[in-house]
């Protein structure tokens, strides 16, 4: 039954792919959603199987077969459900569905085989999403790893004719790569440790072990398996991926963004906690990571002006707050985050795919605005996601973003706390920049050449349905996990707990419903400290809702009201703003340091150098030799029979000499 | 008579017939060499035999000889041929067969 899960996905996208180019749209369509539906039918029946287990064996195993015996070290080909990967198949198979619904319609321009090719891409991104969440062990999850790295390769340069879409996808591949030579790396490291890559294994086996003071092995190990979580999630330094990922068709974007791939790396981290809290160097790492990727990517999202780009950089800031939290500590604010994130963050990209949809591709919010009147449906799901992704109270983000950094303030990083609170200024106001820009103020749309007389529709039937119901998810997504501050039992957190700490309290559960899922308090010592700091969590709530609403009102002012001092502020710093524009020249940054040393070291030294001088210098030299040599040996044969017959004799002589005489 | 005779004297025909092939300039008198040299050396086989007890070296001498009358008849020919073609029997003018 678990297998199914990941199995169906894969099993549209081989039909899809087989004999898709000779199925019609609808039905190709229609098949792609229905597993993807299907799947997420049968996860929920899972999820809900395992809130009625006991809280200490929360958990579905399914071996499919033993993959690697190999003397004492065996693997198998195992998937494990728990309550984390519960809550990351739900996102993928959830969100992934609506995605599927919504690219139906928004693909329909393209030709049959393009949309056929374009579903099985869908599916098997899915179908890796899932394997990389069920996976029990650091192979399986690696299979998903490798796999979710080469969808997007695929889905990014979907539209493979444009130079631009290729390149996009050969950097998101390479730069993952990077991220994924480390993740090995470290995955080799435990197999060495542990002489074992179960989760469950290295978790009891860690759990013996002391808390690193310095740096030894299990901190070099999870270093480097941060490192591959910062290819695949997008993280400083290896972030640069993520944006050019625009290329591709928006649903893509959407699903890359909310529900898969850049999330692995946050999950990872939250599949290995209890490794990573006896890592103390590298937890702090990842916190600094985090929170510096969510400042930097925030200010880069202030000032860029194509649409998804905007919504790119927010995506690369969300997750420097989730590896925040997974730094500080937090893991299930992080999963948290991670979860509410899915549903706002693919609201937003969908409804900016149907704004570029009904503005026939034009991206540039320059040339948008005043959208308002004639995207009803998009313009309110957009900005109820807007709202919930600036952290406005009783909205999604509101929730799991308030837990980050009050978790984060708690574990004493207070000056971390104060850079996720400027970030989260920042993210209101750019998030209400593009709300203003793209649908209030003056109609900039009208004389753009590309849509000269645009008749503007909003978004068709399974567009609309998709965005209404992530909007719906925006909103209610966080009352999961109610804080206790206001009375709840942070029961997404209580959920997740075993699932971090590889062990179980031992309390009998009584369970149904999501509301209901919240367990008898596990650890009564953390409950109680938690609770004990109800006016401090209420009073960084208020801070942060000062914030989100400040943000708000800061782009309502500048880019609502005076447009004009946003273009006096950039005209007063020019150096400021250009570096902003050109997102701090990191692409510069890298094209010099690392791409032309190569291109330069390629060119010059391995092919003018190596290749030219040295292997065809040996192998036309071996031609000149041979050559040269003859042009002496040929003068031997001058066609004088009685030199030849003289040289026959003196041979004859020579070897009876040799012979009567050795 | 001892075998040792036989040897010097087949040494010498021998060598005559080496020296008629490296320093004649007539391609008749070099075939004439060479059957000086065939014959030196057929001299040799039967005195071997005889010093032997045997009919081994009269049986090879037969063999050379039989060769010995085809490579005349073929060499005669090619000679004939030769001349034709370069109205000369002068080795030293046969030499465009190099490079």
């Amino acid at each position: 039954m678990l297998a199914l899960i990941p199995l169906l996905p894969l099993a549209g996208f081989v039909v899809n792919a087989a004999i898709g180019r000779r199925l019609s749209k609808t039905v190709s369509g229609s098949l792609a959603t229905g597993v993807m539906a299907l799947s997420f039918v049968i996860s929920v029946m899972q999820v809900l199987a395992l809130t009625g287990m006991p809280a200490e064996s929360r958990q579905i195993v399914q071996t499919l077969y033993t993959w690697i015996a190999s003397g004492d070290f065996t693997l198998d080909l195992t998937l494990r459900l728990d309550a984390l990967s519960g809550v990351m198949i739900l996102v993928v198979t959830g969100i992934g569905s609506l995605i599927h619904l919504y690219s139906t319609a928004y693909m329909h321009e393209e030709t049959d085989p393009d949309y056929a090719r374009y579903f099985s891409y869908l599916n098997l991104f899915c179908f890796f999403m899932l394997v990389l969440v069920l996976g029990s062990n650091f192979l399986v999850m690696f299979v998903g790893w490798e796999g979710v790295g080469l969808c997007s390769y695929l889905l990014i340069g979907f539209y493979y004719e444009k130079q631009s879409a290729s390149d996009a996808a050969k950097k998101a591949f390479i730069v993952n790569r990077i991220g994924d030579f480390a993740f090995i790396l470290g995955v080799l490291l435990l197999i060495v440790t542990f002489n074992s890559i179960d989760f469950t294994t290295i978790a009891l086996a860690v759990k013996q072990m002391p808390v690193e003071a310095t740096f030894g092995t299990l901190s070099l190990a999870t270093l480097l398996l941060f490192i591959g979580a910062t290819g695949k999630s997008a993280q400083l330094p290896l972030y640069t991926w993520l944006p050019d990922a625009m290329e591709g068709p928006t649903p893509v974007s959407a699903l890359i963004h909310a529900a898969t791939m850049v999330t692995a790396g946050v999950y990872m981290i939250g599949r290995n906690a209890l490794l990573f809290e006896h890592a103390p160097i590298t937890m702090g790492v990842v916190a600094t990571v985090g929170v510096v990727t969510a400042l930097f990517a925030g200010t880069i999202g202030l000032v860029q002006n194509d649409i998804k780009r905007v919504l790119a950089y927010s995506t690369v800031s969300q997750l420097g707050y989730m590896f925040l939290a997974m730094g500080a500590g937090a893991f299930g604010a992080g999963i948290f985050h991670l979860y509410t994130h899915a549903f706002f963050k693919a609201c937003l990209f969908l409804g900016s795919g149907a704004v570029i949809h009904a503005l026939h591709g034009e991206q540039d919010i320059r040339h948008m605005g005043g959208l308002k009147k004639h995207l009803p449906i998009t313009y309110w799901t957009f900005l109820i996601a807007s709202l919930a992704i600036s952290g406005v109270p009783f909205l999604a983000g509101f929730f799991s973003k308030d837990e980050i950094l009050f978790e984060t303030f708690l574990h004493g990083y207070q000056v971390l706390w104060v850079i996720g609170a400027i970030t989260s200024l920042l993210t209101a106001t750019y998030m209400f920049r593009l709300v203003h820009l793209t649908f209030h103020g003056d109609e900039r749309w009208h004389g753009v050449a590309s849509h000269e007389a645009p008749h503007l529709h909003d978004a068709p039937w399974p567009m609309a349905a998709a965005l209404v119901v992530l909007a719906f998810g925006s909103v209610v997504a966080g009352y999961v996990n109610i804080p206790h501050a206001w009375g709840g039992h942070t029961a997404l957190n209580q959920w997740l707990e075993p699932a971090f700490q590889a062990t179980n309290c031992g309390q009998p559960v009584t369970t149904g419903e999501l509301a209901g899922m919240a367990i008898e308090n596990c650890e009564p010592g953390e409950a109680a400290e938690a609770g004990a700091h109800t006016g401090l969590e209420l009073g960084l709530m208020a801070v942060s809702t000062l914030i989100a609403f400040g943000g708000i009102g800061l782009a309502t002012f500048l880019w609502l009201k005076n447009r004009h001092i946003p273009d006096r502020i950039a005209t007063q710093y020019p150096g400021v703003y250009r570096t902003l524009l050109n997102k701090y020249y990191v692409d510069e940054m890298y094209d010099a340091a690392v791409v032309q040393p190569i291109k330069v070291v390629s060119t010059e030294g391995l092919w003018r150098g190596f290749d030219v001088k040295v292997v065809d210098g040996a192998v036309i030299g071996a031609g000149y030799l041979v050559s040269g040599v003859s042009i002496v040996l040929r003068l031997l044969q001058n066609g004088s029979v009685k030199t030849y017959a003289v040289s026959t004799f003196a041979g004859v002589v020579a070897i009876l000499a040799y012979y009567l005489w050795r | 008579m001892p075998l040792g005779h036989y040897l010097i004297l087949s040494g010498l025909l021998f060598a005559i017939g080496t020296a008629g092939v490296f320093l004649r300039r007539n391609l008749i008198t070099l075939l004439l060499s060479v059957e000086i040299m065939l014959n030196a050396v057929n001299l040799a086989f039967v005195a071997f035999g005889r010093q032997q007890g045997n009919v081994d070296g009269q049986i090879i001498t037969f063999f050379v000889m039989t060769v010995a009358a085809a490579e005349a008849a073929v060499g005669l020919a090619l000679v004939i041929g030769l001349f034709r073609h370069r109205e000369s029997l002068n080795p030293e003018a046969f030499t465009s067969l190099k490079w």
